[in-house]
């Protein structure tokens, strides 16, 4: 009786496996990588729906660090993807991984820190000098930690000084390897200073204290760009389906969407391909 | 219940055994035939139980032979045997679930099982107990569950390890007259006891062991009226502790 | 506390409201680590008994083997799943990885050990009692692990609740393979690491109280059950 139940539910197990299996190998959606800023904020939320309304295409989003993404992109376990690290997405494509990277939108960075500012940046102008600021003054400053596009950006300005602040890591400067909402979590908790998107700080909501105290410096424009992965190098991607993706962001449709997307009244994202 | 190539006679030709350092059984040598009741006698500790292990096939030798006649593998040779341990083992089941079980094990065509299980256990008395847990029985009913399930398996050759040692007088005397009931069927009965009175009722033929030694074999009557042997003697006047 | 209190009534709210979002994750949770469990037990049950009952060489490693992977992490799991199921790795072509599946087969791959060495365990002790009698009927291999398995089976239902616990809780492996994807391979655990990195805690910690809820029930259920079938056949 034992055995009789074992073999059904083995046959069972194996027949909805393979099921399983087959369903993806068919006509499954495209799989977008992309980061947890776009993510976290809403905005892929907000603007996939009318994409897939459109072109009956569904798309799925895997959410991870823009240098995470790339990989999946190498690896060819996405159809597209959605970063914001410019020199990174051209050394992607140069080296024969993606297909070609088109601009879709923008944004800009923040640095966002505890209402009492003990490094005192508040209307500071160059990101860069608060930087400065707060190594001198010991004022704990949370980085991404995690190879990210947001992650990048920091370390842009911290090149821009004369500080490393590497040598500080685990002290004032605090590496939190994470993605973005849960690096603002820890600064939120530690009463600290971090660089953020403007996007997912309009849409965060365990914000303690902390506010936007700098920003608009150039520096902090934050561009995003999308890329079809290479189907010469992975012939199984799902390449005219993630194209029709390329042509949505990028056509009015797509951009108006993305201007559209709105939290408390901002817009989040700037549409910016031509 | 004797199959048509007989198992028996056994012969045990210079059996040692042998637990780490210590020697347990010296030199048996004794031959055991059909149709008689061997009950392997002696006080505690006398090597009884292992004499029975290795006859059945529970343990291996040290050293010496245990020939069946026909002498096939042990896997043949056991499927004309059966044991019942002192303390009896019951599966997690109901108590026709155990014999069931037995009949699984041993190939019975589905069909037969159940009205083979059910005579088994009406010859032990428990029919009014078939769906009871085994584990919830009393000792006695649970010793004559076990020799049910060794009745479906028609023995040639039936071991019991002191079956009664822990058993009331009541339940002691309806196990006895089980076992005697194997022996009219024709299973050749191979019992160890300390019991003398048992014994004397049960037994044709006495094994008397003492220390792990063989001291004597002989017919009861002569063993119990006559005793060989310094050791026998003062065992059967219950002098012989160990 | 304003948060915790926050927390119990967003959980109570999605309880009532039944919302289908919230339900569809809940569902994949549940879908996703019976699987698993049952894969795990499909292996770990008779591979538990074989290593409890048959002498090979390598005996004692495998024992060692089977204990220390109780504690497998579940994050480097789902990295080697990944690697596996990467179109890249060698199972590429299945194209399974960010799917259901491939959450399956990482949880699996932490549950069997637990399962495993367990049911040795618990194995090794029922054939100390069972023996001789097994012995004594010269059962064959299939026979006594099939005895065996059977007669334990109330306390091989605590070892399945424990396979369960280990699986539904984890978020490790299944974010990494499964990528958190929305309507896709989103499950409990996951959505609560979302909740929590959007700073949504109050909502996150309620997601975390229904999944504590889920867990209990399907405990429950399974306590009583065994407890009933138990009395019934006496396990003493």
């Amino acid at each position: 009786m034992v055995a009789r139940i074992i073999r059904c539910a083995t046959a069972a197990l194996l027949f909805s496996f393979a099921l399983g299996v087959s369903a993806q190998a068919q006509n499954g959606p495209i799989t977008l990588a992309s980061t947890t800023s776009t993510e976290n904020s809403g905005l892929l939320g907000a603007i996939l729906p009318q994409f897939t309304a459109e072109t009956g295409i569904p798309v799925r989003v895997v959410a991870v660090g823009t240098g995470a993404a790339l990989n999946i992109g190498r690896q060819g376990d996405a159809d597209i993807l959605l970063v914001h690290a410019r020199s990174d997405e051209d050394a992607f494509v140069t080296a024969g991984y993606g297909a070609y990277r088109r601009d879709v939108m923008f944004n800009d960075f923040v640095i966002v820190g505890p209402r009492d500012d003990p490094a005192n940046i508040s209307g500071m102008q160059d990101a860069s000098r608060a930087l400065t600021r707060m190594a001198e003054t010991g004022s704990t400053f949370v980085s991404r930690g995690d190879d990210s596009g947001t992650h990048k950006a920091e370390l842009r300005l911290w090149a821009e000084t004369d500080i490393d602040p590497q040598s500080a890591s685990g002290g004032w400067y605090k590496e939190s390897g994470s993605g973005m909402g849960a690096t603002l979590n820890t600064a939120a908790g530690l009463g600290a200073y971090t660089l953020t998107d403007r996007g997912t700080w309009l849409s965060f909501r365990n914000r303690g204290d902390m506010e936007i105290l700098l920003e608009g410096d150039p520096p902090l424009f934050n561009p995003y760009g999308v890329l079809l992965v290479n189907p010469k190098r992975h012939p199984h991607i799902r390449a005219d389906d993630a194209e029709k993706l390329v042509t949505w962001l990028t056509s009015s449709t797509g951009q108006a969407a993305i201007a559209a997307f709105r939290v408390d009244g901002h817009q989040l994202f700037f549409p910016n391909a031509e | 219940m004797s199959a048509p190539q007989s198992i028996l006679p056994l012969e045990i030709r210079r059996l040692v055994f042998e637990s780490g350092d210590t020697r347990l059984l010296h030199d048996i040598d004794v031959t055991l035939s059909a149709g008689r009741r061997t009950i392997i006698l002696g006080p505690n500790g006398a090597g009884k139980s292992l004499l029975l292990r290795l006859c059945h096939g529970l343990l291996k030798p040290t050293s010496g032979e245990i020939i069946w006649r026909g002498a096939g593998t042990r896997s043949r040779v056991i499927r004309h045997q059966a044991m019942v341990f002192q303390r009896p083992v019951m599966l997690r089941r109901t108590a026709i679930g155990n014999i069931l079980h037995t009949l699984r094990i041993r190939d019975v065509p589905r069909r037969e099982r159940r009205e083979r299980a059910e005579a088994a256990l009406a010859l032990a008395g428990l029919s009014h107990l078939a769906n009871r847990p085994a584990r919830l029985m009393s000792g006695g009913e649970q010793q004559r569950l076990a020799l049910a399930r060794a009745w479906v398996t028609e023995p040639e050759v039936l071991f019991l390890d002191e079956p009664t040692a822990s058993l009331d007088p009541a339940a002691t005397r309806t196990v006895e007259s089980l076992v005697e009931g194997f022996h009219a069927a024709g299973t050749k009965i191979i019992m160890a006891t300390h019991d003398l009175g048992q014994a004397r009722r049960l037994a044709d033929d006495i094994v008397f062991l003492h220390k792990g030694r063989l001291l004597e074999f002989t017919p009861a009557s002569e063993f119990f009226e006559n005793p060989q042997t310094p050791e026998a003697r003062a065992f059967t006047q219950g002098e012989l502790l160990w | 506390m304003d948060t915790f209190f926050h927390a119990f009534a967003e959980a109570g709210a999605l309880l009532a409201s039944l919302d289908a979002d919230f339900l569809e994750i809940v569902g994949l949770s549940l879908r996703v680590s019976l699987s698993a469990v049952a894969i795990a037990c499909l292996i770990g049950f008779p591979l538990g008994a074989a290593v409890a009952l048959y002498k090979f060489p390598g005996r004692g490693v495998v024992s060692l083997l089977l204990n220390t992977f109780m504690g497998l992490p579940p994050v480097v799991v789902g990295l080697i799943v990944f690697l596996m199921l990467s179109r890249s790795g060698p199972l590429g072509v299945l194209g399974l990885l960010f799917t259901p599946t491939a959450m399956i087969i990482a949880q699996a791959i932490l549950v069997t050990p637990i399962v495993a060495a367990l049911t040795r365990q618990i194995v090794e002790d029922l054939w100390r009692e069972y023996g001789d009698h097994l012995r004594s009927l010269n059962a064959g291999p299939i026979d006594t692990l099939g005895t065996l398995i059977y007669d334990a089976r109330f306390s091989l239902a605590t070892v399945v609740l424990a396979g369960f616990g280990r699986a539904i809780a984890e978020v490790g492996a299944v974010m990494i393979v499964g990528g958190n994807i929305d309507h896709a391979t989103r499950v409990m655990t996951t959505a609560i690491a979302l909740e929590t990195s959007k700073g949504n805690l109050a909502t996150a910690l309620g997601l975390g109280i229904v999944l504590l809820v889920i867990a209990l029930s399907v405990n429950a259920t399974v306590q009583i059950v065994n407890n009933a079938s138990a009395r019934k056949a006496a396990l003493a």
